[in-house]
Parts: C-alpha cells; sequence; structure tokens
C-alpha cells in the first residue's frame, strides 16, 4: 500500500509553502503557460536565457502542493543549465515519476523526493505539469500547454 | 453554526424510520475495501452505485429478452418491444408526465440538452435572439448553447447568483426580455447544490413567452419531480445518478413541442418511410430515437426507478436531507474548513475547500483512507470563477450514506491538516 508520507515528503510540503523563484520575470525573453484542466493546475514559467543557457527563471500560478513544490525544485534544478541539460533532467524526472527509472537518480539530486509520485500514478500529472510548462517556453511555444 | 444546533439534527437522523443498513446491503460494490479500509463512496452526484435488482435487471434483458424492437414479428422481438414501452411507462409516472410519448431515450443528460438546442433550438432562435442560462450552470447546459448561439448569432446571456449560492431572482427575470427564445436551467447545481425556485422561474419565463430547458441530472436521484406541476417545456435527466445504469438518459417533452420539432439524428426506427426522393418522420419520441437503443440500459432504469419507489423518494429526500444537515455541521466546524455554496434550498452536495490545501491534494489523502470524494472544477467552472477558487472538494450523498460516513470524512479531513502542518 502506498504510503502518504512517500507522496508529502517534507521537503515537498514546504517547497509548495513556500516556493522558490516565484516571481514573473521582467526581463524574461521566454515565457509560456501551462494548465491542468483535471484540477485547473494553473503555471506559467519565465526565462531569461543567455544563448542556451538558463540565466534566468520564474513562475507564477496555482495548483496543488505537488505541482507547486515541483515548479519550485524545478526552477532550483535547471538555473544555469543549457536547454539540453534541462530537458535531459526533465527526462530523468519524467522516468522517475512514473516509475520507469532504471538508473541511478543520484543525478536528480533533490528531485528524487519525487520518487513516490509513481506510486499515485493520478498525480503524476501534477508532478510534470510546470516541466512540461518549461519545455514549451524553451521551445519558444506560444500557445498554452496543457495535460490532457 | 453553534455546537449546540448538532444535538437535534442527530436526533433526526435517529428518529427516520429509514433503514440505512437494508439498503446498504442491497449495492454489491459497497462491500468494496479501499486501501484496507471500507469504501466510503461520496461522490453521488458524479454517479451513483447500482443495487443488485438494476445490475440484475440488465442481466435478465441479455438472459431472456434480448432481440431489436419495434421490428420483428417474432416472440423475442414482441417481448423485448413490450418491455422497451413498459420502461417507458415507468418513467412517465416518475416524472409524471401526462403521456409516454413526450419521453424520450437519450444516452444522458448532455445528450438530451444538446437534442433540444441542434432541433428546438435550431428551428426558433435567429440572429439577435437570445439564450438565458444560470451563473451555477453545468458546462452540458452552457456549451450545447454557445454552440447553438454562434450558429445562429444569438447571444448567450447569464443570469448572476450570490455568495450562498442562489439566483438573483429579480436579475433573472429582468434578464428576460422579447428576444429570449429559450431559458437553460439546472434544476439542483451539481457543485453547489442549491435548489432553484424552478416553478417560479419558470412561470416568469412563460410569461415573457420563453420555453424552458431543465437540467434535471441533479434533482431526480434526490427530490420527487413533477414535470406537470412545474411545467417545464423539457426535462433532462440521467439513470446513471439516480441508481440506475450509465448511457441511458431521458428527455421529456411536451408533446406539442416534440411534433413540432425537426429531427435529430437520422436513421433506423426514427422513420415511418424511406424513399431516396423523401423520408417520413416517424411519431413521437420514436422521432427522436434514430438507431438500435440501450434497450437492456432501459431496463436498468425501469428498474432503478422501481427501486426508488419501493423505498420512496420522499423518505430518501427525508434522510439524505438530515445527512446533508449533519454534514454541514460536522464539516462546517472543522478549522479551516469554508463552505462553498450555503443557499437555503439544498439537495445532496456538499462543496467545501480547506485552508490553503489544494483539493486535489485533500483527493489523496481521503483516498488513502478510503474516501472517494470529488475534487475539481465539477464541470462548472464558471462558478468557481464566480467565488474566486480554482476548484473544490465535493461530497455528495445518496440513499445508503451514513452519519458515521460523514464522521469518517471528517476525520478525514483532520488528516489532511495533519500532514499538512
Amino acid at each position: 500500500m502506498p504510503e502518504l508520507r512517500d507522496l508529502y515528503q517534507e521537503v515537498i510540503l514546504e517547497h509548495s509553502k513556500a516556493p522558490r523563484n516565484y516571481k514573473a520575470l521582467e526581463s524574461a525573453d521566454h515565457k509560456a503557460e501551462g494548465y491542468n484542466p483535471l484540477c485547473g493546475d494553473r503555471f506559467t514559467v519565465y526565462l531569461e536565457m543567455d544563448g542556451d543557457k538558463i540565466r534566468e527563471i520564474g513562475f507564477q500560478g496555482a495548483g496543488c502542493a505537488i505541482s507547486k513544490a515541483s515548479a519550485s525544485m524545478m526552477t532550483q534544478s535547471v538555473k544555469g543549465k543549457t536547454k539540453e541539460e534541462a530537458e535531459k533532467i526533465f527526462h530523468r524526472f519524467h522516468e522517475l515519476v512514473t516509475g520507469h527509472s532504471h538508473e541511478d537518480t543520484a543525478e536528480l539530486g533533490k528531485l528524487a523526493v519525487f520518487s513516490g509520485v509513481s506510486e499515485f500514478p493520478v498525480r503524476v500529472k501534477c508532478a510534470t505539469l510546470a516541466w512540461h510548462t518549461l519545455e514549451a517556453a524553451l521551445e519558444g511555444k506560444q500557445e498554452k500547454v496543457s495535460t490532457e | 453554526m453553534t455546537a449546540a444546533a448538532a444535538v437535534p439534527i442527530r436526533e433526526r437522523v435517529a428518529e427516520t424510520s429509514f433503514d440505512v443498513e437494508r439498503i446498504r446491503r442491497d449495492f454489491p460494490i459497497l462491500q468494496t475495501k479501499v486501501h484496507g479500509h471500507p469504501l466510503v463512496y461520496l461522490d453521488n452526484a458524479a454517479t451513483s452505485q447500482k443495487p443488485q435488482s438494476v445490475i440484475d435487471a440488465q442481466v435478465r434483458y441479455y438472459e431472456g429478452e434480448n432481440a431489436n424492437i419495434h421490428r420483428g414479428v417474432h416472440y423475442l422481438s414482441e417481448l423485448a418491444t413490450a418491455e422497451f414501452e413498459k420502461a417507458r411507462a415507468t418513467v412517465r409516472a416518475f416524472v409524471n408526465a401526462a403521456r409516454s410519448s413526450e419521453i424520450v431515450f437519450t444516452r444522458g443528460t448532455t445528450e438530451s440538452l444538446n437534442l433540444v438546442a441542434q432541433t428546438y433550438g435550431r428551428a426558433n432562435l435567429g440572429p439577435g435572439d437570445e439564450v438565458l442560462i444560470t451563473a451555477m450552470e453545468h458546462h452540458s447546459n452552457i456549451v450545447p448553447w454557445q454552440m447553438l448561439c454562434e450558429e445562429k448569432g444569438a447571444k448567450l446571456r447569464v443570469a448572476p447568483i450570490n455568495d450562498e449560492g442562489e439566483l438573483l431572482f429579480a436579475d433573472y427575470e429582468k434578464l428576460i426580455g422579447p428576444k429570449t427564445r429559450v431559458v437553460a436551467v439546472g434544476h439542483v447545481s451539481n457543485a453547489l447544490g442549491t435548489i432553484n425556485p424552478l416553478k417560479d422561474m419558470i412561470a416568469v419565463a412563460h410569461a415573457k413567452g420563453a420555453v424552458v430547458v431543465v437540467d434535471g441530472a441533479q434533482a431526480v436521484p434526490h427530490l420527487k419531480v413533477d414535470v406537470q406541476a412545474l411545467d417545464a417545456d423539457f426535462y433532462a435527466f440521467s439513470g446513471h445518478k439516480m441508481y440506475g445504469p450509465t448511457g441511458i438518459g431521458v428527455l421529456y417533452g411536451k408533446q406539442a413541442l416534440l411534433e413540432a420539432m425537426p429531427p435529430w439524428q437520422g436513421g433506423g426506427d426514427m422513420i415511418s418511410s424511406v424513399t431516396f426522393e423523401k423520408t417520413t418522420y416517424n411519431k413521437v419520441p420514436h422521432k427522436f430515437e434514430a438507431g438500435t437503443p440501450d434497450m437492456a440500459g432501459v431496463a436498468g432504469l425501469k428498474a432503478a426507478i422501481e427501486y426508488m419507489n419501493g423505498i420512496g423518494i420522499e423518505k430518501i429526500a427525508a434522510h439524505e436531507h438530515d445527512l446533508l444537515e449533519y454534514a454541514t455541521e460536522v464539516i462546517g466546524a472543522i478549522e479551516g474548513v469554508r463552505l462553498i455554496g450555503t443557499a437555503r434550498e439544498k439537495a445532496g452536495v456538499l462543496s467545501f475547500v480547506l485552508d490553503e490545501v489544494h483539493p486535489h491534494d485533500i483527493g489523496t489523502i481521503l483516498d488513502q483512507q478510503g474516501i472517494a470524494v470529488r475534487t475539481g472544477h465539477h464541470c462548472a467552472q464558471p462558478v468557481m470563477e464566480r467565488f474566486g477558487i480554482p476548484a473544490t472538494v465535493r461530497a455528495s450523498f445518496a440513499a445508503y450514506n451514513t452519519k458515521a460516513e460523514v464522521d469518517a470524512l471528517a476525520r478525514g479531513i483532520r488528516k489532511v491538516s495533519e500532514v499538512f502542518a
């Protein structure tokens, strides 16, 4: 039986209550909005790129604890990374939360706290919403990203 | 509410002659264990569970009656046709329609509403005409009218609600003008539980010459509905929210309106003669029942109505009313809970939010304790917007729910507060 504490780890709860980089970047040159119609979660991710590198990142929006903490920790993990590196982290993260992680999760660092999500399949969309939004912002897509 | 007020409510629950434990035994699914806990099913506004008699009626249909209706001369076809039309008569009596021919079988409330929009609506709306809905409608009673208005160059208008989730009647009345062709309203709000003053709403709409279409999906499971007393022009509902099967629903329409309406889907059963030059349509209600219908579903719907009649709809309503009052008291008293939808007249639904905790997180934590509630916008995004919230937690009740289950929900919510403390 999946345990609630596996999902709602202290780090996750803490980030959901006090999200990092929770701001709209006025200097943003990339921006995307993500929406989960199932639960109404809605986030905007702002990027300030330095060539291929994410110099600054911010997000704003409303959502559940999982989606908010995920967005917060995502901003910390991809700041200073290149587009390619960020996409690689997302790939690993996606494997982790869907329970398809075969490799050592060490390279995910703090993001490994989201491993409990794989026991709660309906919450995978919550954990990945900000990441999909980041991906769209990096691609420079203008349309709204939806998890549906 | 004060703590003192809780006492008489508890007594009232105990006083009813209603044997909820006997009713619970009729529903096999209620024996389910979820994550090691007994299932506490409080998502009845989404779909209710089915008693054994409804499940059996569908099996019996396939085991002993299955044949296509209205066409064969053989024994089984005649039997299936007779059973199908008997079910129509049962539905007629259930909502007190004047004639069985006013009962059209559909896939559900959504299809019933779309049928009216696409037939009556398309035939009677033109540019500049208006359709009036309310701010508490389910998406099913918004989108079909939006689509129609877009097609016809008509205007969709929305009657506002107050902070309790009640219709502002004077504003509603004022919004019905000479161009209002259709008023489309929910009898009971799925997100808030508000019971609308439907009879008065229909009377003022009729006084101004508008036709009234009612979304009754959340009303028929909880109240005695009399379409003639209400003077509703159209009344739509689903089988699956009233202990019946999924995939079967009803559109009641006044005979004269149904007869004047063009058909919707073309196909078998809805015709009386077809040549390549011209088709003559069948009489109502068959004109609106193209194709082979869900005959097993109809058998199940009939069994569901018989089940409700067997208990007594008034008794079900009284039990649920007591349960809702008890839940309002107990859940409303939990620190951090804010009830959404506090109308004086309510049925079946308790919507709430909890401090800063998102309803989705609450739903997951309740599920871990075996408690099924709905979390989200309940297909009523404009309602959420009206209250300035993204979503709510919704507990919704049926005849088989108990006070002990409300207590389990209260414990569950306290557990949420612990996790998020």
